[in-house]
């Protein structure tokens, strides 16, 4: 059995907005008697405190976008939570996202609401942007028409939007704005916790750190917590408190930023951090050897150990669990000597 | 191929169901080649005998055996059908595909016969061709006419799938791998229109044999060569319902509803089956 | 020295038919730029969505036909080729290197039929064995093996294996330039850095000439031999990549320069924090 430790922070600060124990999430499926188990999320334990952003950062396939769904409540078979629990804390009130639907379910878009990839995903292309606001956001309020209409207006000025937008619709907006928009719609009712989905991937570079100034501007300014998830290691190094990595559905480390950055603790971390090109530097990066795990059939023991150049013996059988360790948090057998390597 | 029909019958009842009620009908539509007497005597038996046990389903007024003739009408029917839907099918296939794939004037060429063929009406073209040939009218005949009018609808939603797969990126890939145009068509996107295939020719046979039972009932059939169609017109003529004789009328209709529930689990389920989505998860995709 | 490919000021619009009124849409504005054989390199395209750079590639490799302008490959003008034997003998000397690994391969066929059809074809081999060989040679320049391959579909490969077999496929026929169109955009950053080096190594080793198009400024530091920079539709800037990337003039290659986020915390922190600066202070100015 795994035995997850939970770091416990020096000073008693606020309780954690969010904690995560022991989550298992798999596919599973049969179609005409091809029973197929896909362990997308795999024993993760995580808290997220107030007023941070949490980075989620791994590859396609390896997870992170099953991990959001679940913690988000938002799964459909043959998505199923195995074990494990999600417990949200809104203004001093546990919710167990799996235990109280009814509750959660009223919580949404009050407490907890998204900031989607494609914004076009969110407004309707044949219907005002004005009308969005009012269908995600009007009934959590418990405002009058007048007073809604001018909270929507002042929250968007804030953001660095003309008002007259609402008028507008979605096509008639630039792709910048619409994800402004997005985080607008997200931010309306100021929750306390933000599900962030590769908010910036589909947008032009040029408009990126803009966006990303703009999400850290908001959460600052409503204390609220972010779980922010990209693949793209920059915007993590540019906006997270904090970052988990995940590979194969397992969290395999966990720390400030800052750290992960410069002493990560975990082989595919290290990669990861120095597989990046920056210009001015045409030093001849590595790949790593070998491909990204099967879910449905993952490796023994280690997961990371086919491609890690570290692997023992003991890591094609044993599963390292996920310890603390100097800041943050890591799974390898061989922690301590990734810095040195 | 056996495991494929063995997973299905495992796991899909729908499958199941389908494939007991299809297999029953054609055994017992293949049993009629050996039949005691021939199809087409009549008056060989003693005239509207109800169902007992010497005669299942009775007799007709005409004093055939209902058992025997139903046997031999559901083989000539489902002969008529299959033959249509498989002419049919060919035609939408090739005028879909080619017309999707290559566009521009072919597409346009194709495209204005199908949409012609589309706004004939079905049922005074099939009278007119029987009243032109009425002498030489045989069965086969009649099928290639159906069949020349039962393609177009499928034709054009071959096409559109067609169409999305032209721009799809692996498309191109095979044109720079130097594949030629049948290659790409039978190769690459015959997978994915197979479904279509599938579903429409199930439509298709059900369409040909209410074509064909249509056609026999209104007496524009050879009508001493047994079928569905032709029995209920037989049956009509000797006015079987007010004589009272239901058999004569109820149990070809049974028969040929079976058939048609039969036809149209065994096309969902396969359909399913071969669908690309299902076919890549369990390929696992 | 013989020239590889020349754009001689090629232009392509598109006629944009709305509702009620025509416009036209000047897509690729005037580039001009030439390769040589005897000097294999890595020629980058950068730009954003919209800049032209799909359509540049696009005329490239015949797929488009420029508006005006010359484009010529080995002396030859593209344009010109018609016959479906010329077109073969065009396609066995440029090869192109699609976006998604995972949309390049048809999911219900085996890989390796994309493999044999080209060695049949560009090749004109007939034998078996012979198509195997040449598949097999292919395949280990860029590091699998035909025994890695035979009979797989491409979901059971990782992106960047995709993307390899792929390179490998257009390496068939011996091209002489291969169009890879954003080859990484969609490959996990710890397989990405697989298929630049590839790239690299072909260009050495083969002698195959590469035009690379991407958005993304590091990659195309990182490989790049000669780049330009196109906004919508004109090379607002060109030259040798380390140059125009490291310093770039013009005021759009700076903005593209700056959007790049450093992988350095400290670093990109400072970048987030002036732009909230700056943010505000536009705010301040104009008050609601």
């Amino acid at each position: 059995m795994l035995a997850v430790v939970e770091t416990k922070p020096a000073s008693v600060e606020a309780k954690p907005v969010l904690r995560v124990e022991g989550l298992k999430a798999y596919y599973q499926m049969n179609y005409f008697g091809v029973r197929r188990e896909v362990r997308a999320v795999d024993d993760i334990s995580l808290t997220i405190k107030r007023n941070e952003i949490y980075g989620i950062a791994g590859e396609s396939s390896s997870g992170k976008s099953s991990l959001i769904k679940t913690i988000a409540g938002a799964i459909t078979p043959p998505l199923r939570v195995v074990e494990g629990s999600v417990k949200f804390d809104f203004g001093g009130k546990e919710l167990d996202v799996y235990a109280e639907r009814p509750a959660m379910k009223a919580a949404r878009w009050k407490h907890l609401s998204y900031v989607m990839q494609g914004s076009m995903n969110v407004l309707n292309p044949v219907r005002k942007v004005k009308h969005a606001f009012h269908d995600f956001a009007f009934k959590h309020m418990g405002l009058s028409e007048q007073d809604f209409r001018a909270r929507v207006e002042s929250h968007l000025q804030r953001i660095g939007l003309d008002p007259r937008v609402l008028e507008a619709y979605p096509h008639q907006l630039s792709g910048g704005m619409r994800q402004r928009l997005t985080i607008g719609l997200a931010t309306v009712c100021e929750p306390e916790f933000i599900i962030a989905d590769e908010p910036t991937t589909a947008l032009d570079v040029l408009v990126q750190q803009d966006v990303l100034a703009l999400i850290k501007e908001v959460q600052q300014r409503l204390g609220s917590s972010i779980i922010f998830v990209t693949h793209d290691m920059t915007v993590h190094a540019a906006i997270a408190d904090r970052i988990g990595i995940v590979y194969a559905g397992r969290l395999v480390e966990e720390g400030p930023t800052i750290d992960v950055f410069e002493r990560p603790q975990h082989p595919y971390t290290a990669h990861l951090i120095a597989s990046l090109p920056r210009i001015g530097d045409t030093k001849k990066r590595i790949a790593l050897p070998g491909k990204p795990p099967n879910l449905a059939d993952p490796p023994s023991g280690c997961r990371f150990h086919p491609r890690c150049p570290l692997a023992i013996d003991k890591c094609t059988r044993e599963n390292p669990p996920l310890v603390p360790r100097q800041t943050g948090r890591v799974a390898c057998w061989r922690a301590g000597e990734v810095e040195a390597a | 191929m056996l495991k494929v029909l063995r997973d299905l019958l495992v796991y899909n009842r729908e499958f199941a169901i389908g494939f007991v009620l299809t297999v029953g009908i054609f055994l017992f539509a293949l049993a009629h080649f050996w039949a005691p007497m021939p199809d087409s005597a009549i008056y060989l038996l003693p005239p509207d005998m109800p169902p007992s046990a010497q005669y299942w389903f009775g007799t007709t007024s005409r004093g055939q055996d209902v058992l025997w003739q139903m046997s031999s009408a559901i083989w000539n029917t489902m002969l008529f059908g299959l033959t249509v839907t498989v002419i049919s099918r060919l035609l939408a296939v090739i005028v879909g595909m080619v017309s999707g794939y290559l566009g521009g004037r072919w597409d346009q060429f194709l495209m204005t016969i199908n949409d012609t063929m589309i706004a004939l009406p079905n049922i005074p073209i099939l009278l007119l061709v029987y009243f032109v040939m009425r002498d030489s009218m045989s069965w086969p005949v009649l099928a290639a006419t159906a069949a020349l009018l039962g393609w177009n609808y499928d034709a054009r939603l071959i096409r559109s799938v067609t169409l999305s797969l032209r721009n799809r990126e692996f498309t191109r890939h095979a044109v720079f791998a130097g594949m030629s145009v049948p290659q790409i068509l039978v190769r690459q996107h015959l997978p994915y229109v197979m479904p279509v295939i599938f579903f429409t020719a199930m439509n298709n046979l059900i369409w040909a044999i209410g074509i064909e039972v249509t056609l026999s009932v209104l007496g524009f059939s050879d009508v001493n060569r047994p079928t569905i169609g032709g029995m209920i017109y037989w049956a009509n003529q000797h006015q079987a319902i007010i004589a009272g004789i239901w058999w004569w009328i109820a149990f070809p209709i049974i028969a040929v509803v079976l058939l048609f529930l039969g036809l149209f689990l065994l096309a969902i389920s396969v359909n399913e089956y071969i669908d690309p989505r299902s076919r890549l998860s369990r390929m696992g995709a | 020295m013989t020239t590889l490919l020349e754009l001689d000021h090629i232009n392509k619009d598109y006629r944009i038919r709305g509702f009620l009124d025509r416009s036209t849409l000047h897509a690729v504005k005037d580039v001009s730029f030439s390769l040589e054989v005897e000097k294999p390199e890595i020629f980058t395209i950068v730009g954003e969505s919209g800049s032209g750079k799909t359509t540049t590639a696009r005329m490239i490799l015949g797929n488009e036909t420029p508006t005006s302008g010359h484009l010529r490959f080995m002396g030859e003008d593209v344009a010109a080729i018609r016959s479906r034997a010329e077109r073969l003998k065009f396609m066995a000397r440029v090869q192109p290197i699609f976006q998604n690994p995972f949309e390049a391969f048809n999911p219900l066929t085996t890989l390796d039929y994309f493999l044999f059809a080209t060695a049949k074809r560009f090749l004109g081999l007939k034998d078996q064995a012979n198509i195997e060989a040449a598949t097999d040679r292919a395949l280990n320049h860029v590091g699998l093996s035909l025994a890695e391959v035979r009979g797989r579909y491409s979901h059971e490969l990782s992106g960047g294996q995709l993307q390899r077999i792929a390179v490998a496929r257009a390496l068939i026929p011996e091209p002489k330039l291969i169009v890879a169109d954003e080859p990484v955009s969609m490959v996990d950053a710890s397989l990405r850095m697989s298929i630049v080096n590839l790239f690299r190594d072909l260009r050495d080793t083969l002698g195959v000439s590469i035009i690379y198009i991407t958005h993304d400024l590091s990659t195309a530091y990182y490989i790049s031999d000669r780049v330009i920079i196109m906004h919508r539709g004109d090379v607002v800037e060109a030259g040798d990549a380390k140059t125009v990337l490291g310093h770039p003039q013009h005021a759009y290659s700076r903005a593209l320069r700056e959007a790049v986020l450093p992988p350095d915390p400290v670093a990109a922190r400072r970048i987030i924090a002036q732009r909230m600066a700056s943010a505000k202070a536009a705010e301040a100015r104009q008050p609601g």
